[in-house]
């Protein structure tokens, strides 16, 4: 059994105008959007800005109402849930993308890390204390930072600190947006890394939201693509990268700059043959409002929005 | 020989904290040559961007030493009059957030014969209006004529970054410095950008200063690269040799740690420690030892300073030659202890 089970999600926001505020269209930020995440596995959701992809990782855990569609975890409907205390709760976190913004400047480290603790579970300070110093400790920083307030971290830590917050509760789930992209390539490796280890350990499993495909091709099993609000490929990571078979998928492909300068000149040709084929063929993968079809199998594990046949 | 545009001496660009001056770019010394793709890389606060507004004349508070020559001035001292006739004119800028650069209430056309107008008053406002329609065009903007009348607002983040461009290079300009052109963009929008700027590269006959985080970015687009490391230049190479045979500790961290799918690496390489912060900087010996406390304290060199390793390959400190991840061993030591 899948531990997140997404189907047909769907999040319109209302579009208000006229004098009297009435709600006169939607924007469909996320319109039909199903998957599945085995346990201890990390999904990628990617997709450029404004293709749904953070607004179903925060739809999924709660943070925008969901129009329609259905949210399992563990086999639980967890749509919609009201702010209850509510298991789902616990066990579904999140990483924020900015460092800076996600952490509250007037608080200490030891605050921000056991507010989940506090939210959750009884206890004492000097228990609680001791937790927090066990998860800095397992973030990699030392115990004496529960003093210290964000702004005396580096970006790196303050990820780090986001992260023990996120794991404070042992959780099951991990929905991360963009957790790397506001950080240097030598931080982000290490954040990198520190979420691979901490996903063995505690077999977490993870929701990973990103427009990175180098990163997403590192940390990912499985990814779906996204654009304006629809998926426009699912698949294991080896299907997506070797075989991609939508021509959005080729573009995002293609668009990745070669780290070897000698074959400049293939990339660019290819990036080329690519657009080209965008231009000529963009009415065979988009419908007339240039939304993406409905999935269709290639494989067993890879999926490609394409109009029925027949 | 390459005709050279820019040459940079000692540059030091220090700025104040509490009472003192702390060198933020210090000590860089660097040529650029008509026709080349120049990269700057380094991590935030490296310097990089300090070094691009140096260039461009931008900083208003830093204490700026050294000399940055070109043609007959030195871009440290020129007064304010002289910079208003080559900013815009010789040299112009690309900026890394399409949005903050552009004038939300003044529309694409009259920026863009803004630029024009300052430094060419003999264009009539026809004349000028079918030179800008012209840029817009040479920058792969569809409908020129259309998106001479709309704001910025009214365009999409890669548009804008085209109008940025077309501002930058109205006046012909010899150097081109372009700050991050490509962070703030998707990534198909950023591989249309910087095909956008190879192309322009061609028909201009201008030097580029390329500064940016990305080595993907280097890898595309790059001719020569600096890397900047604490306010030095630490390595500087032809892009080719750059990933072929990196050389200084740094470069080679810093290549370790992207994800590559070709190499299939299960742990990504982390660089120990963090950049210090300016005020806290080494400023003697090597800035870099303190991240890489395995290498012997002997290895590195008093006064660090670059060497021509090859031709055109410049190194500095002598940390490099015994360099090596914590988790390989070197191959000479292989030897010494068989």
């Amino acid at each position: 059994m899948p531990i997140l089970k997404v189907e047909d999600l769907k999040v319109h926001f209302p579009i208000k105008g006229g004098i009297f505020g009435r709600t006169v269209d939607h924007v469909k930020a996320v319109d039909g959007v199903s998957l599945e995440i085995e346990k201890g596995t990390t999904y990628g959701l990617v997709g450029e800005s404004g293709s749904g992809k953070t607004t179903t990782g925060r739809a999924i855990i709660g943070l925008n109402k969901i129009t329609s569609g259905k949210v399992s975890f563990e086999g639980k409907d967890v749509t919609n849930l009201r702010r209850s205390r509510a298991s789902f709760h616990r066990d579904v976190q999140m990483i924020f993308q900015d460092p800076y913004s996600s952490l509250n400047p007037k608080k200490r480290v030891l605050d921000i890390v056991a507010e989940p603790l506090r939210n959750f579970e009884k206890m004492s300070r000097s228990e609680e204390k001791k937790r927090v110093e066990e998860l800095l400790e397992l973030v990699g920083l030392s115990p004496e930072s529960i003093v210290k307030y964000p702004h005396q971290f580096s970006g790196g830590q303050r990820q780090r600190i986001g992260i023990a917050r996120a794991i404070a509760l042992k959780p099951k789930l991990i929905i991360a947006d963009e957790p790397v992209s506001a950080l240097d390539v030598s931080v982000q490796a290490q954040v990198l890394n520190f979420m691979q280890e901490i996903q063995k350990e505690l077999d977490l499993t993870f929701l990973f939201i990103s427009h990175d495909l180098g990163v997403i091709r590192h940390m990912c099993n499985q990814i779906g693509i996204m654009y304006r609000g629809r998926f426009v490929e699912e698949g294991l990571t080896e299907d997506i990268f070797n075989n991609p078979q939508h021509i959005y998928t080729k573009r995002l492909v293609a668009a990745i700059p070669n780290i070897d300068p000698g074959k400049r000149e293939d990339s660019l040709q290819f990036r080329q043959e690519v657009d080209n084929e965008y231009k000529e063929s963009y009415d065979n993968y988009f419908d007339e409002e240039g939304l993406a079809y409905k999935l269709q199998p290639v494989t067993d594990t890879h999926f490609v929005a394409l109009p029925e046949k027949g | 020989m390459a005709e050279r545009l820019i040459d940079i001496n000692n540059l030091k660009t220090s700025f104040r904290i509490g009472d003192d001056y702390y060198a933020a770019v210090d000590g860089v010394s660097l040529s650029l040559n008509k026709n080349e793709v120049l990269a700057i890389v380094g991590e935030s606060g490296c310097g990089k961007s300090a070094l691009a507004f140096s260039i461009m004349g931008l900083h208003n508070r830093a204490k700026i030493e050294g000399e940055i020559l070109y043609r007959d001035h030195n871009l440290v001292d020129v007064s304010e009059s002289t910079w208003s006739k080559l900013r815009g004119k010789n040299l112009g800028m690309i900026f890394q957030d399409p949005l903050t650069a552009l004038n939300p209430l003044m529309t694409v056309g009259a920026q863009i014969s803004e630029a024009l107008f300052l430094h060419n008053r003999k264009l009539s406002s026809e004349e000028r209006k079918a030179k800008v329609i012209e840029l817009i065009e040479k920058v792969g903007i569809p409908r020129p004529e259309h998106v001479y009348t709309q704001y910025p607002h009214e365009l999409s983040g890669g548009m804008r970054q085209r109008v940025v461009i077309a501002i930058a290079i109205a006046n012909d300009p010899e150097v081109l410095i372009a700050d991050e052109p490509t962070t703030a963009l998707d990534a198909t929008i950023q591989s249309q950008i910087l095909d956008l700027i190879r192309e322009l590269k061609e028909t201009m006959s201008a030097g580029i200063v390329l500064i940016t985080h990305d080595l993907g970015v280097v890898a595309e687009m790059a001719d020569r690269v600096a890397v900047m490391y604490a306010g030095q230049i630490v390595e500087i190479v032809d892009v080719n040799r750059l990933f072929e045979s990196p050389l200084h500790p740094y470069t080679r961290s810093l290549l370790n740690s992207i994800p590559n799918a070709e190499k299939g690496q299960e742990k990504l390489h982390v660089i120990q420690g963090i950049v210090p912060a300016l005020q806290n900087l080494p400023r003697e010996g090597c800035r870099f030892k303190e991240r890489i406390p395995w290498i012997d304290e002997s290895a590195h060199e008093e006064n660090p300073e670059l060497h021509e390793v090859t031709p055109g390959h410049f190194v500095r400190c002598t940390c490099y030659k015994q360099f090596h991840f914590p988790n390989e061993v070197k191959e000479d030591q292989v030897h010494a202890n068989s």
